[in-house]
């Protein structure tokens, strides 16, 4: 896998700091077009902090996120409209919609249908409506879900709607797409079939971040792998450079008794 | 989940069930020939032979209406459609409301005439049928849950019951000239309140163990194959009834013939709900929607047509006005999720910018718009002042926006009053208003004036209330449109979850903005009218909350009574919103305190409001609808295959 000449995502230094709290620190990473790169660290190393200084939901007290050479704004529906579309650990869809409503909000920087043209329904409006039913229905299928287009969010098992967030994320036509978490909580096929999904998106073309506690999941799907801990990168690299690391084993298996954790924070620090 | 079963409340055999209870009916429907009374003291004049009047119609209603459905789920050939259901619940509760309008007329004749002397055969057939229908229903095969345990209320409350005697004996015991005299009879009332609700909900209890009334899974057959022209006939016909029934509301003359519709209307509708009867109607609807839209707009037109006095065009005129404003709330707080409290102040700022441009000679502007302009000037100024009090507050959530808003309402009316040339500016004459607002002509059409159209003559309200149906049409269609669309997608998506919409791309905070100001921008447009109706607009007009609508607390009761996010929803709740109070005048202490008790058993029973969204209703009441199937074989995923 060769990284492109200017990365797709280039961060630089980001530092988020709240109040006293360091929870990322000085973190740089790239992500090339058509990669798939992971992201992993024990629980509050600091990894869904950095995401949401890539999305715009927070402004990193430090640092530079540039996407295709831009910097990004620090507001997330400007990142969306960028291209960054992203998924949440906590699944956060819009319950109460259908599933075919939910991927069809996903579309909203993609369309500009505003009010007027809703209260006129000319004859673009119509267009644009059935263009974006069609694509959303796509994407449906894509996922395996087109069966469930009219069925209410809140009602699909907790597997499909994991599914249901990745094709409503889909649905901003991103070029990036980051994934908090996506197997959390699935079984064993469950989380083969999802390894599948990342692939097919991957074969989309677009790129993927993506935040994981399964090391197996991390380790088959990732072109690099990145480690946080306590808010900093302590490796990056391939399966065999972050499985051997010293750093790595430690930060979660734990260190030897003497040297506990104050003792690392008193180095840190 | 419960399970349910099919069987009597009261074993009767089957043949027995059915005769009684359509004895009963009939009795009831035949005692409206007969007087129920011997004097015409009591409201109507209920004292003649085979003439009825007021209450009278109400129990040729109830009881024809529970012998069609008796008839129906008997199977009567020709009768079938009334309900598809076959559900024997239906006939129960029309039934229930055969012996509400029997027991509420014996009782209203007794306690207003002072005694069941006053009672003449009729009425007296009129409670021996109505008792009867419901034991003759109680005896027929009842869809019924298999077990409800019997809920005793927490023993504590129970002591209320004592404590509300001594505490009446105690409020009369110290003389009236005691300081403390009156808050003991406060405080008597309320302990005598509250023991009485201890007591109707633990009866509530102890008859809900007994009936058991549940609701069967009872699919509906496919309807039979009509021709169009049929089905749109049936859809005419159905509006017509509509129309008929709230006209009839609406034209009630007194306060006890009201309260008998109410009752009637409440439970003929669950009745018809049940029998399966409202969901066949609205399949037909749906596949004839253009129709529907149709026969709903000239049911609405045609009402002028059925008064002879202005007296209830004038009120049917300002239910839409309110209707109106409570559905361009719903774009607010149905659609965005914004919790807005002082919503009634963009209908006042429309109302004093039409006002202003009226030509009225109170108005410090010696203008005279033409209607048009004075229309869009009042939307306009609505919704300028819907940015700016949206653009600094929209970046709160939730409960801050609601204070912040709540803080607006009154400062436009303390605004208003202030504008009197004294604490300011001299722009609105302070608390006297705007008076003397002159008639609106549009093309040479005096709405003030009588106007004769086909041979029926239509006063000032009559042409302001044709008027005012356009506006309502004009916000239904921005309201279905927008809804339905991708900014009406994003709203809603806002209220669901603001961060995961953020996140898909949505400026919240302009949407949000958005929806604040087509929200005023569609009050205003009604408060152009309401000025010109009203002859004069007035700060106090324009309250947080108040005895009567409009005021915002008002609002937003129509918009989550009438069920949010749908259009019908807050039509039905403003209407009901502004009649109750207005025909119930005749509690008047009581009138707050039972309307706040209904308001409470309704939000209690039907948390999604009267018309829910399908939405809402899925969230309210998830455990006792099914979910979908999921069993289904997962289809393989294209990325897993």
């Amino acid at each position: 896998m060769t990284t492109a000449a200017a990365p797709l995502l280039d961060v630089t230094g980001v530092t988020m700091r709240f109040g006293g709290l360091t929870a990322v620190n000085d973190v740089s990473l790239t992500v090339g077009e058509g990669e798939i790169i992971g992201l992993i660290g024990p629980n509050g190393a600091g990894k869904t902090t950095f995401f949401n200084c890539l999305t715009g939901l927070y402004v990193p007290t430090e640092g530079s996120v540039r996407y295709r050479g831009t910097l990004l704004p620090p507001k997330p529906h400007l990142v969306t409209q960028a291209g960054i579309a992203r998924t949440f650990q906590n699944i956060r869809l819009f319950a109460n919609m259908t599933v075919l409503e939910n991927v069809l909000v996903g579309r909203h920087t993609r369309t500009r249908e505003g009010v007027f043209s809703a209260i006129l329904r000319g004859p673009g409006y119509h267009r644009a409506e059935r263009e974006g039913r069609e694509k959303a229905m796509e994407l449906l299928a894509f996922t395996g879900l087109a069966e469930k287009a009219d069925h209410l969010a809140r009602n699909l098992p907790y597997g499909e709607q994991r599914k249901l967030e990745i094709a409503r994320a889909l649905a901003s036509e991103p070029g990036l797409l980051l994934l908090d978490e996506p197997t959390a909580g699935m079984n064993p096929q469950e989380t083969r079939a999802a390894e599948e999904l990342v692939f097919a998106i991957r074969d989309k073309g677009v790129s993927i971040l993506v935040i994981e506690h399964d090391m197996r999941f991390i380790f088959n799907l990732c072109d690099r792998t990145a480690v946080l801990v306590q808010g900093e990168k302590i490796v990056e690299g391939d399966r065999e450079t972050v499985q051997t690391d010293e750093r790595v084993i430690t930060a979660y298996l734990g260190a030897p008794l003497e040297g506990t954790t104050p003792a690392v924070t008193e180095t840190d620090q | 989940m419960t399970t349910t079963e099919t069987a009597p409340v009261i074993p009767l055999p089957a043949r027995a069930a059915t005769t009684l209870t359509g004895l009963g009916a009939l009795a009831t429907a035949a005692s409206a020939a007969l007087p129920w009374t011997w004097t015409s003291d009591f409201p109507g004049d209920l004292t003649y032979t085979g003439a009825p009047a007021g209450l009278q119609w109400l129990a040729i209603a109830a009881g024809v209406l529970t012998l069609v459905l008796l008839l129906a789920t008997q199977g009567t050939p020709g009768l079938r459609w009334a309900a598809p259901t076959r559900s024997n619940n239906a006939v129960l509760l029309a039934a229930t409301g055969a012996l509400a309008v029997a027991a509420y007329s014996v009782t209203a004749i007794t306690v207003e005439l002072g005694g069941l002397a006053n009672l003449e055969p009729g009425g007296w057939i009129l409670a021996g049928g109505g008792l009867l229908t419901v034991l003759g229903a109680l005896g027929l095969p009842l869809d019924r849950r298999t077990a409800v345990p019997v809920r005793i209320l927490d023993k504590r409350l129970f002591l209320l019951l004592p404590a509300a005697p001594l505490g009446w004996y105690g409020a009369h015991a110290i003389p009236d000239d005691q300081p403390v005299a009156p808050v003991m009879t406060a405080l008597s009332g309320a302990l005598a309140i509250a023991a009485g609700a201890v007591l109707l909900l633990q009866l509530g209890h102890l008859a809900n163990s007994w009936l058991r009334l549940g609701k069967a899974d009872r699919p509906l057959p496919p309807p039979r194959r009509l021709p169009s022209w049929v089905e749109v006939l049936v859809i005419i016909a159905a509006f017509g009834a509509g129309l008929y029934a709230i006209t009839f509301g609406i034209d009630t003359e007194y306060g006890e013939l009201f309260t008998g519709y109410l009752l009637l209307a409440a439970l003929v509708a669950a009745a018809l709900t049940r029998s399966g009867l409202i969901t066949r109607l609205r399949t037909l609807t749906v596949q004839h929607r253009p129709v529907t839209t149709g026969a709903a707009f000239a049911a609405a037109a045609s009402f002028p047509f059925t008064q002879s006095s202005d007296q209830y065009t004038s009120v049917a005129t300002n239910i839409l006005i309110f209707a109106t404003v409570a559905l361009g709330l719903n774009i607010v707080v149905g659609l965005a999720g914004l919790l807005d409290l002082g919503y009634v102040a963009f209908l006042g700022v429309g109302a004093y910018a039409a006002a202003l441009v009226s030509g009225s000679p109170a108005s410090p502007i010696h203008v005279q718009f033409p209607f048009w302009a004075a229309m869009l000037t009042g939307a306009a100024v609505s919704m300028v002042f819907g940015v700016l009090i949206g653009a600094p507050t929209l970046r709160l959530r939730g409960d801050y926006l609601a204070i912040v808003t709540l803080g607006f309402g009154e400062i436009f009316r303390i605004t208003m009053l202030n504008l009197n040339g004294t604490t300011g500016p001299k722009v609105t004459n302070g608390s006297n208003g705007i008076p003397r607002i002159p008639d609106l002509e549009i093309l040479g059409f005096d709405l003030g004036k009588p106007h004769t159209v086909a041979g029926i003559e239509l006063g000032r309200f009559s042409n302001y209330y044709l008027l005012m149906l356009l506006v309502t049409a004009l916000v239904v269609l921005v309201f279905a449109r927008v809804g339905n669309s991708r900014i009406g997608r994003a709203w809603v998506a806002i209220r669901e979850d603001e961060t995961a919409a953020e996140a898909m791309g949505i400026n919240g905070f302009r949407l949000k903005l958005l929806a604040f100001a087509l929200g005023a921008c569609l009050a205003g447009l009604a408060g152009t009218v309401q000025a010109h109706v009203s002859y004069t607009v007035t700060p106090d007009q324009y309250t947080f909350a108040d005895a009567l609508p409009p005021n915002s607390a008002f609002l937003l009761a129509a918009v989550i009574l009438g069920g949010m996010g749908t259009i019908s929803g807050p039509l039905v709740g403003a209407t009901l919103l502004f009649l109750i109070p207005k025909k119930l005048e005749f509690l008047s202490d009581y009138q707050l305190l039972a309307f706040g008790a209904a308001l409470i058993v309704l939000m209690r029973v039907r948390p999604e409001g009267l018309i829910p969204n399908r939405r809402r209703q899925l969230e309210f009441h998830e455990a006792a609808t099914p979910a979908p199937p999921t069993g289904e074989p997962t289809a393989l995923t294209k990325a897993g295959a």
